[in-house]
């Protein structure tokens, strides 16, 4: 019980330093700047997982549509690089200088109203979390307070990325259509293309990818995070109990859209565009494949699983393209059916045994079983 | 009857009731009243409606019409989790507790403070929580067990665990659906001593199909059938009512 004043105990102390010592040091150290980069782009995807781990795995709300709020902040992001990258010198070519190359192609003629804000960074930094915050608000309330949940909210979600992949394909002048945006460049005047700026971003978004572990772990931990575990299981009980089961998902719903919408804003900086294709049905599930196979209840296992589940995409892919969709969908039935918490559950069932036991020590007993599955991460 | 009191008398007044399901009247025109501190049981045969008054007192289910008037609200017109807080717990018939969660976690969550989002995020477990968590758990029988998962325990101890949450909610009005039900002997006898600890200073509606039980507890009784009150009145007079005896005690 005494665990509760903590944020983190031991092990999970423990895990989270060795996810440091992976991400700021070994893998700096052993990759070149091009691969760095990917794993760059991969961990953009490890922020989406560890919201879905609190949404999902915590409060049971099965969302297929992280896409949208990926989608929503890396678009805020790239709007404010793309107006930067359109100065009036660097478009004087255009029929009308000054607007995004796209927008002159579809015979547009001034900036439209909503992207004037986004020459401002803090307004973006800003819309980066509002704007997915805002959506998944209103998303939840919309459907937690009618009482819609499960399998409908999922196909909800699924509807909504479809809906707004839709939208921006065809929004060609304002969005940049199916292309998306490219040729982003500068942030507030410095070049985010050349190595040394990519290995400066890399350690910027583990900074704040740890940030979000953090709030993530916080939650965990909080009251909020066992009504979550209530909730999952028994929800007329926890309304019973003089709660508003509504405002809770809707809570968790949100989280889970602002860390997306950052790992979102990452994308846009460290790939240097933003296309529709992130956005969609099939990435939003292969987001939640990828907390899947790290296991939904632990947040560290959730950034392996991003991890190693993208580092088989790629090597996968560039040899069986076609496969790769396959191996996908088989493995997400595999965790689902023989592990049903991920890499996580397999290293604190078999693993962390085997290290206890090797470095001497005993087992550190919780009195909550959730968290001991949820401590374990596995290591490199 | 009791319909010329004034509401203002009783902890609880429901009056003309009726909820229906797909035009099945499961609670037809139903009015009964209860006092402050007054232990109240309902009896009835399978299907009368008993579990249906419950949800529909804590709104669980919507009335088809009438109102039910908690001292001056009225709860037909209020959320779930706004009964809760007006003071009205609820047991559910089979047991209904977190298994994920230990027997200490279970507690807490029925704690009332930092029931708001942003309370949860904050709340601390502080003396108070941890004094009045442990205060339960040894009335409830569970104070050695606080930290095991709430999954490990036996029927009967679960049961006893959704008593205490409730218990912990300090409610003026209590109702326990079946509290005894897929009990052993032994585990009716201390839920007997249980409830006559936990129904001091306040109101509890039970339902029971145990005889010896209700006849135990019961200041009065109320018997449903096919939604409708039957009988009502202590348990001497509902024991010798005729129509009682025909269609509940008979067999
Ligand atoms: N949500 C519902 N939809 C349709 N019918 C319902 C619903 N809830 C209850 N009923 C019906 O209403 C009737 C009364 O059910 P209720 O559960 O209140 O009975 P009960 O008196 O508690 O019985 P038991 O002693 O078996 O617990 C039953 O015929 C039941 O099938
Ligand atoms: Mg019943």
């Amino acid at each position: 019980m005494s665990d509760n004043a903590r944020l983190v105990n031991r092990p999970e102390l423990l895990g989270i330093l060795a996810l440091a010592v992976l991400l700021v040091v070994i893998l700096p150290l052993s990759l070149d700047v091009f691969r760095l980069n990917l794993v760059a782009k991969y961990l953009t995807y490890a922020f989406v997982a560890v919201g879905l781990v609190i949404c999902w795995g915590y409060g049971g709300i099965l969302s297929l549509g992280q896409g949208v709020f990926f989608g929503l902040g890396g678009y805020c992001m790239a709007m404010f690089l793309k107006l930067e990258a359109s100065s009036p010198e660097n478009t004087k070519i255009q029929s009308t200088p000054g607007i995004p190359d796209f927008m002159d192609w579809n015979q547009i003629t001034s900036l439209p109203f909503f992207w004037k804000p986004f020459h401002s960074l803090t307004f973006t930094v800003i819309a980066i979390i509002a704007v997915p915050a805002f959506f998944a608000f209103v998303i939840g309330a919309a459907m937690f307070k009618r009482r819609v949940g499960g399998t409908y909210f999922a196909i909800i979600t699924q509807a909504v990325a479809a809906i707004l992949t839709i939208l921006i394909v065809g929004q060609q002048g304002y969005t940049g259509g199916i292309n998306g945006m490219t040729d982003l460049r500068t942030l507030n005047g410095w070049d985010i293309r050349p190595d040394h700026a990519k290995i400066v971003l890399y350690f910027f978004e583990v900074a704040c990818l740890f940030g979000c572990i953090f709030i993530a772990q916080f939650i965990r931990r909080s009251k909020l995070g066992r009504i979550l575990v209530a909730m999952r299981d028994k929800e007329d009980r926890v309304r019973f109990s003089g709660y508003s089961v509504a405002n809770f998902k809707i809570f968790a719903f949100c989280v889970a859209a602002i860390f997306a919408a950052i790992g979102g804003a990452m994308f846009a900086l460290q790939v240097g565009f933003m296309s529709p294709s992130f956005v969609g049905i099939v990435p939003s599930i292969e987001m939640v494949i990828y907390t899947a196979v790290g296991g939904r209840l632990s947040i560290l296992g959730a950034v392996y699983g991003t991890l190693l589940v993208n580092f088989a995409k790629t090597s996968f892919s560039e040899s069986f393209p076609e496969l790769w969709l396959f191996g996908l969908g088989g493995l997400f039935i595999a965790v689902v059916l023989a592990f049903p918490n991920g890499l996580a559950g397999i290293w604190s069932d078999y693993v962390q045994p085997q290290v206890d036991k090797l470095l001497r020590k005993k087992s550190p007993k919780n009195g909550w079983t959730d968290a001991s599955v949820a401590d374990g991460a596995p290591a490199e | 009857m009791l319909i010329g009191h004034q509401p203002k008398d009783f902890l609880l007044a429901v009056e003309g009731l009726t909820v229906s399901f797909d035009g099945f009247k499961a609670v037809n025109d139903l009015s009964f009243y209860v006092e402050e501190n007054e232990i109240r049981v309902i009896i009835g045969p399978n299907g009368a409606g008993k579990t249906t008054v419950l949800d529909l007192i804590c709104g669980k289910t919507k009335a088809t019409s009438g109102a039910i008037h908690f001292r001056d609200k009225d709860l037909t017109k209020m959320k779930e989790n706004q009964i809760v807080q007006a003071g009205v717990g609820r047991k559910f018939q089979t047991p209904s507790i977190y298994d994920d969660l230990t027997v200490f976690e279970n507690l807490e969550i029925s704690f009332p403070r930092g029931r708001s989002v942003f309370g949860a995020l904050t709340f601390k477990r502080d003396a108070i929580v941890r004094d009045r968590v442990e205060e339960v758990a040894e009335m409830i029988f569970l104070k050695d067990r606080l930290n095991m998962s709430a999954e490990l325990l036996s029927h009967g101890q679960k049961q006893w665990l959704e008593i205490g949450m409730l218990l912990i909610q300090d409610p003026d009005l209590l109702m326990l659906d079946e509290p005894v039900a897929g009990m052993s002997v032994s585990e009716r006898i201390k839920t007997a001593e249980l409830l006559n600890t936990i129904i001091k200073n306040r109101s509890v509606l039970v339902i029971e199909h145990d005889m010896k039980f209700v006849e135990d507890i019961a200041h009065k009784v109320t018997v449903l059938h096919q939604g409708q009150i039957l009988s009502e009145g202590s348990m001497e007079k509902v024991k010798n009512d005729p129509k009682v005896i025909e269609v509940y005690l008979g067999h």
